[in-house]
């Protein structure tokens, strides 16, 4: 399983790499972390001409948190979320979800772009992109283009980025501390990709009310997306549990979900009930 | 492609092919054979190496991606004389049998103890998901590596 | 009938019965283990083996014009250049229970003409690195023309889609176990129960892939093989055979190997062509298995379905048992791929006192990986039916699981107890075996009382907190120790240093080790001052190797066997320094001394000539551990998640020669097991084309899956079968787990009348079985 070969370029600024991805069209694959990429390489899925690895490129790891909202530069890895304390207070769903990414190992080098580019329906950090209604900032030589999440996944492993174009961070909205949210996954191991899972938030209006529902859906089998018509049936009413239920199970019903080896389309649904009603169930505790 | 690196303390400095990744690269260019390839799609751990006092996979990372970059092995966390803290409880608690992952496993729990001495078990065997193995079926390194914790805590590291 | 060949003798035991730490692990721990693929030569070339695409084809042209082209090429071999030297594709032979009948469906050991699985090898291409092969290998273009798949039992028994041309077809054996009058006893018994149960395929999954390294001396005319492993003897004289080379011309030499289970070590078509390619081209060449090919090309194993009936009395005294199996062998029965279906036949019955047995197994051949053993062949399979149905029968008959398991396992007073008779069995003596010591009761009761059994009753089949949860046990046993005979040289030379050659082979279970603590004790020395070399052909004309879980009784009574016969060596010559009789000197240490006063140092009398003595063991009788299991389950209803919240084995394995190795076996099967009861499925579609080509798909236990697992090894009744009186014990903790599980399960969700019987029980079945019947 050695893969086939390739050219390596290490750029040392942005412009260079968008001019490397503007000259090569399409025949070059840009490496980060590497832990997406390569098993790729080595099964030989991709052949590439070229890599361009973004590790000599300054400022595309950092975290920014203000009252506009959170940016996460594309090279930001798993272990970077994992021990900023900020980013805890700032945005506790994205942590929540984050903390159930693959490895150890696999975190020191796995990277947030990476992710994003690779879109797996059953990652986690797509489906926190899109539940978050994130913003894609994708650099190329025409200049910036911002991307709504829910625009830029296509489908399995597909998103609207083009050849010439490189990911170098997404914005989340600011997240207001008293916000209610939860995250529930289902896996066959720890660190395994979702079977199915779900990213919930809402905000309680003073009267009790739930305003702004937002439910992402992990593993669907195509890509993370929202459950639009649930939140629509749950947004401006107060929660319960079996409300929640019904509003989901039927959306659910609606919605054809992938089957394979480990998850029938049935059993998926399912699955998929019941991580979301787990996160609501987390998002209703009373926040400490 | 010219690559410079620090493996275990030394300067390794080669011409290698870019598609040439770091296991395969201190396995045969270096003659550090401890690091054990296994899976070559980054699943089974037994790759593992400390980059920066990282712990990865080297399986997945290119040998010129390590350029100018600092690798520990199994062999520089071992020395001729004595086994390590960390070695000697693996085999007291029969911590490995064919030993094929048990280097994986060994720079693995060193870079966790490294940072997190007081870790507990749940901890423990959080971190050692991403390592597999065949025989021993854990039991006994989980408790190779929570027994090893007196001497990192001993040591004073963070 | 058994025969006792010795009684143990009352040893002065400083080593053996020791939690000794193991030799092996200064290296390991150090990195400095010496794997297949971690030897160093000069020049050495890589293979890469073109592997078959589809899985039922006739090949109709192989062009490699533009891959030979590529630079770093060396060559490209196929069948023809085989035939070209050989004159025909040889066969790998059967290595256990060969029989005839199965002559025409050897796997040749390149495809020619035809292929029959998906992984078959192909084209070899020789270059200067792995990765050139790798690139050759994709601009080699085959011609395959598809023929229909057979890729399960139910269509190969059609024999619609046949995979050889002999008229037998897809099924050409059946194996039989026969006992008592099972017709008779099913047609009177106060309660039968019959049941459909299904296994799943597997993978061995080693850690270490396989690995070939091969070398043609040219001046010598003498080929080297490393990578040896588990039967390296029988392999040598296989491998000689095709090359048309003398037996003393090939070596094949052991390494480190990481983990067997009974996979790796067999005689696989790599182990045919790659020599081949040394000796054709005359040049060093190696293969590392990559583990996609693992996944495609190594031994596979479980795959079956039985449809079994037990017989019991009011009381839930097992009367019989009956019924029909077919065992998945994928393409080719391999060298040992009957072992499974014919230990599925035979030792169904365990470790339960049955008297009236008619079971019979068909081999099914099937476009998939060919099978082979994995720990615990036939006899994972044959508790999990056995267990399911006693445990069916306790809930029909309103018997207590361990009421019903105490009235039905073997006690002394049923010692020996003889399994049915398997037929066919072509060599006499491998039809009949019997258990041959122990107290069955005693591991249940034991298991019973430390897993608090009693006391969490009142959880049995309850919801709590949104999970059932369950209890399951199961008793089993474990044969081992497989004949025919080991041998064991000891050398003493000038220098003092004691030298053991063994044809026992490492599998990674430590045997270096326990063949040490043997050895010291009998000589009386430190386990510094004995050096054990093992598995290599270089070392003795004549071993067997490490299977069946035997090394340790076979090889480590060889080792006394040799020890008794250098410590008579000693009394010769020291009876002539010290002018006595040979009767009268004492050997201990390092010293013979005499009873009439006096005493000489081994070393002296080594100083002209060294002394090497052979030592043996041979034996036709298989030894039986045995134990008992208890699982303590939750299942989750909504997400059908079963969680192993605690399990504990007990094993009494005759005697320990060293504990901390033993129990180590028994962890270390046990989460293999559960990994085969829960996670592991091989997966192919209809056309053969395997679903579960990688780690991430391919689900192995982690470190976070079975955390609360206890093992207690007990010693209450050594074998009588063996100088040490120790029984084998490296597959125990597996056989039970399917069993236990399965009961636990059926506990935990009796309320909703669900039975378990087809594994894995992965969270999809368990749904399935709980929201779709």
């Amino acid at each position: 399983m050695k893969s086939t070969d390739f050219d390596y370029i290490c750029p040392s600024s942005l412009e260079e790499v968008i001019q490397i991805l503007d000259q090569y069209q399409g025949e070059v694959k840009i490496i980060s972390g590497g832990q997406s990429l390569m098993p790729i390489l080595n099964y030989r899925l991709a052949s590439p001409q070229l890599l361009v690895d973004l590790q000599g490129v300054a400022d595309l790891n950092k975290v920014s948190i203000s009252s506009e909202g959170t940016t996460l530069g594309a090279r930001v890895r798993w272990v970077d979320i994992e021990n900023h304390d900020g980013l805890r207070v700032s945005q506790p769903l994205l942590c929540a979800a984050i903390d159930h990414v693959a490895h150890y190992q696999i975190r020191n080098r796995g990277s947030v772009g990476g992710s994003l580019v690779h879109a797996d329906p059953a990652a986690e950090m797509p489906g926190l992109a899109v539940a978050l209604e994130g913003i894609l900032n994708l650099h190329g030589p025409q200049g910036v283009r911002r991307v709504h999440a829910a625009d830029f996944f296509l489908g399995q492993l597909s998103t609207s980025i083009e050849t010439n174009e490189i990911l170098v961070s997404i914005e989340l909205p600011f997240w207001p501390q008293d916000r209610r949210w939860g995250f529930a996954e289902f896996s066959r191991r720890k660190g395994d990709f979702a079977l199915a899972g779900a990213a919930v938030w809402f905000d309680l209006a003073s009267d009790g009310h739930a305003m702004n529902v937002h439910i992402g859906l992990i593993g669907t089998g195509e890509k993370p997306m929202r459950l639009l018509s649930a939140e629509s049936g749950l947004n401006g009413r107060t929660l319960t549990e079996s409300m929640i239920e019904s509003v989901v199970h039927q959306s659910l019903s609606a919605m054809s979900f992938q089957g394979d080896i480990h998850a029938s389309e049935k059993y998926r649904r399912a699955l998929m009930l019941e991580m979301v009603s787990k996160a609501f169930a987390q998002a209703m505790r009373p926040i400490n | 492609m010219q690559v410079k690196m620090t493996v275990n303390g030394k300067l390794f400095e080669s011409d290698l092919a870019p598609r040439i990744n770091l296991a395969d690269c201190l396995r045969h260019e270096m003659d550090l054979t401890g690091t054990h390839v296994a899976c070559e799609h980054g699943v089974c751990g037994a790759c593992t190496v400390l980059v920066n006092g990282d712990a990865v996979r080297s399986c997945l990372m290119l040998a010129v991606q390590a350029n100018g970059q600092s690798v520990v092995t199994v062999e520089g966390l071992s020395s001729d004389a004595e086994l390590s803290a960390l070695q000697a409880s693996f085999r007291k608690h029969n911590a490995l049998q064919c030993g094929f992952c048990t280097p994986g496993f060994i720079t693995t729990a060193h870079a966790l103890l490294t940072q997190e001495p007081n870790c507990d078990e749940d901890r423990i065997r959080e971190v050692l998901s991403g390592n597999l193995c065949r025989c021993t079926g854990y039991v006994p390194i989980v408790q190779a590596v929570l027994d090893a914790r007196v001497a990192y805590q001993q040591m004073g590291v963070k | 009938m058994a025969q006792p060949i010795l009684k143990p003798v009352e040893r002065q035991s400083k080593n053996v019965g020791s939690p000794k730490e193991r030799i092996e692990d200064l290296r390991f721990l150090r990195g400095k283990g010496i794997y297949v693929d971690d030897v160093k030569k000069q020049d050495v070339l890589h293979v890469s083996i073109l592997r078959s695409p589809i899985a039922h084809g006739l090949i109709k042209n192989i062009q490699t014009d533009e891959a030979k082209k590529l630079s770093g090429v060396v060559a490209i071999l196929t069948a023809k250049d085989i035939i070209d030297r050989c004159g025909s594709v040889p066969l790998i032979p059967i290595r256990l229970h060969h029989n005839p009948i199965l002559d025409s469906y050897k796997q040749p050991v390149i495809a020619n003409e035809k292929v029959r699985f998906v992984g078959e090898a192909i084209a070899l291409v020789v270059a200067k690195t792995p990765a050139i092969a790798e690139d050759a290998m994709g601009l080699i273009e085959l011609d395959i023309e598809s023929l229909e798949v057979a890729s399960d039992i139910e269509t190969a028994l059609k024999n619609e889609v046949k995979l050889f041309s002999d008229p037998k077809g897809n099924s050409p054996l059946t194996y039989r176990s026969k006992k008592g009058n099972a017709q008779l006893v099913f047609d009177n018994a106060a309660y039968t129960r019959k049941e459909k149960f299904v296994i799943q395929r597997i993978s061995a999954m080693t850690m270490e892939t396989r690995g070939v390294l091969a070398e043609w001396k040219a001046e010598s005319q003498e080929l080297f093989v490393f990578g040896a492993a588990k039967v390296p003897f029988w392999n040598r004289a296989a491998l000689a055979q095709m090359l048309n080379l003398d037996k003393n011309s090939v070596q094949l030499i052991e390494n480190d190997v990481g983990g067997s289970f009974g996979a790796r070590g067999e005689f696989y078509t790599e182990d045919f062509l790659i020599p081949f390619i040394a000796k054709t081209l005359g040049v060093t060449v190696k293969w590392i298995e990559d583990r996609l090919e693992h996944l495609t090309s190594m031994n596979q194993a479980r795959d079956c379905d039985a449809e079994v009936e037990i017989a019991c009395d009011r009381e839930g005294r097992i009367l019989g048992f009956r019924g029909h199996m077919h065992y998945d062998l994928g393409a080719y029965p391999r060298t040992n791929g009957l072992v499974a279906p014919r230990n599925i036949t035979q030792f169904l019955t365990g470790p339960y006192k049955v008297d009236n047995v008619d079971l019979s197994c068909d081999i099914v051949f099937t476009n998939k990986t060919p099978s082979g053993t994995l720990r615990a062949p036939g006899r994972f399979e044959s508790n999990f039916f056995c267990e399911r149905l006693l445990e069916l029968a306790a809930k029909d008959l309103g018997l207590d699981p361990v009421e019903i398991r105490r009235k039905n396992v073997l006690t002394p007073k049923d010692m020996p107890f003889p399994f049915p008779t398997i037929s066919p069995s072509l060599i006499e003596h491998t039809a009949d075996t019997e258990c041959d010591s122990g107290d069955y009761r005693e591991t249940l009761e034991r298991c019973v009382k430390d897993f608090k059994w009693q006391e969490l009753q009142h959880l049995q089949g309850q919801l709590v907190d949104g999970v059932y949860h369950g209890l399951g046990l199961s008793c089993f046993i474990e044969g081992g120790s497989a004949g025919p005979r080991e041998n064991a040289k000891l050398r003493l030379e000038k220098d003092g240093l004691i030298t053991f050659s063994v044809g026992s082979t490492s599998v990674g279970q430590g045997v270096e080790t326990v063949l040490t603590q043997i050895a010291a004790d009998e000589l009386d020395l430190d386990m510094t001052q004995i050096v054990m070399l093992h598995g290599s052909t270089t070392l003795l004309n004549e071993g067997w190797g490490s299977y069946h879980s035997r090394s340790t009784v076979m090889g480590g009574s060889a080792v006394t066997n040799a020890t008794d016969l250098f410590k008579e060596e000693i009394r010769v010559r020291a009876s002539a320094v010290l002018r006595c009789d040979p009767s009268q000197i004492h050997v201990s240490a390092g010293v013979a001394s005499s009873s009439q006063g006096g005493s000489v140092t081994w070393n002296e009398l080594v100083s002209s000539s060294p002394i090497e003595v052979m030592g043996t063991f041979a034996s036709h009788h298989h030894t039986y551990a045995y134990g008992c299991a208890a699982a303590h389950v939750s299942v989750d209803p909504k997400t059908g998640r079963i969680k192993v919240l605690d399990y504990l084995v007990v094993e009494d394995v005759g005697r320990a020669i060293n504990p901390l190795t033993v129990h180590g076996q028994l962890v270390g099967g046990t989460v293999q097991g559960m990994s085969g009861t829960l996670l592991e499925h091989i997966v192919h579609d209809e056309q053969g084309q395997l679903l579960t080509g990688s780690l991430a798909d391919y689900l192995i236990a982690t470190a976070t899956d079975f955390p609360s697992i206890r093992a207690v090894v007990l010693e209450q009744y050594p074998s009588p079968l063996n100088p040490l009186g120790a029984k084998g014990a490296g597959e125990g903790g597996t056989i039970c787990v399917g069993g236990a599980i399965g009961n636990a399960v059926a506990n935990a969700l009796s309320s909703l009348n669900i039975e378990p019987t087809t594994l894995p029980l992965s969270p999809l079945r368990v749904w399935e079985m709980i929201h779709e019947t």
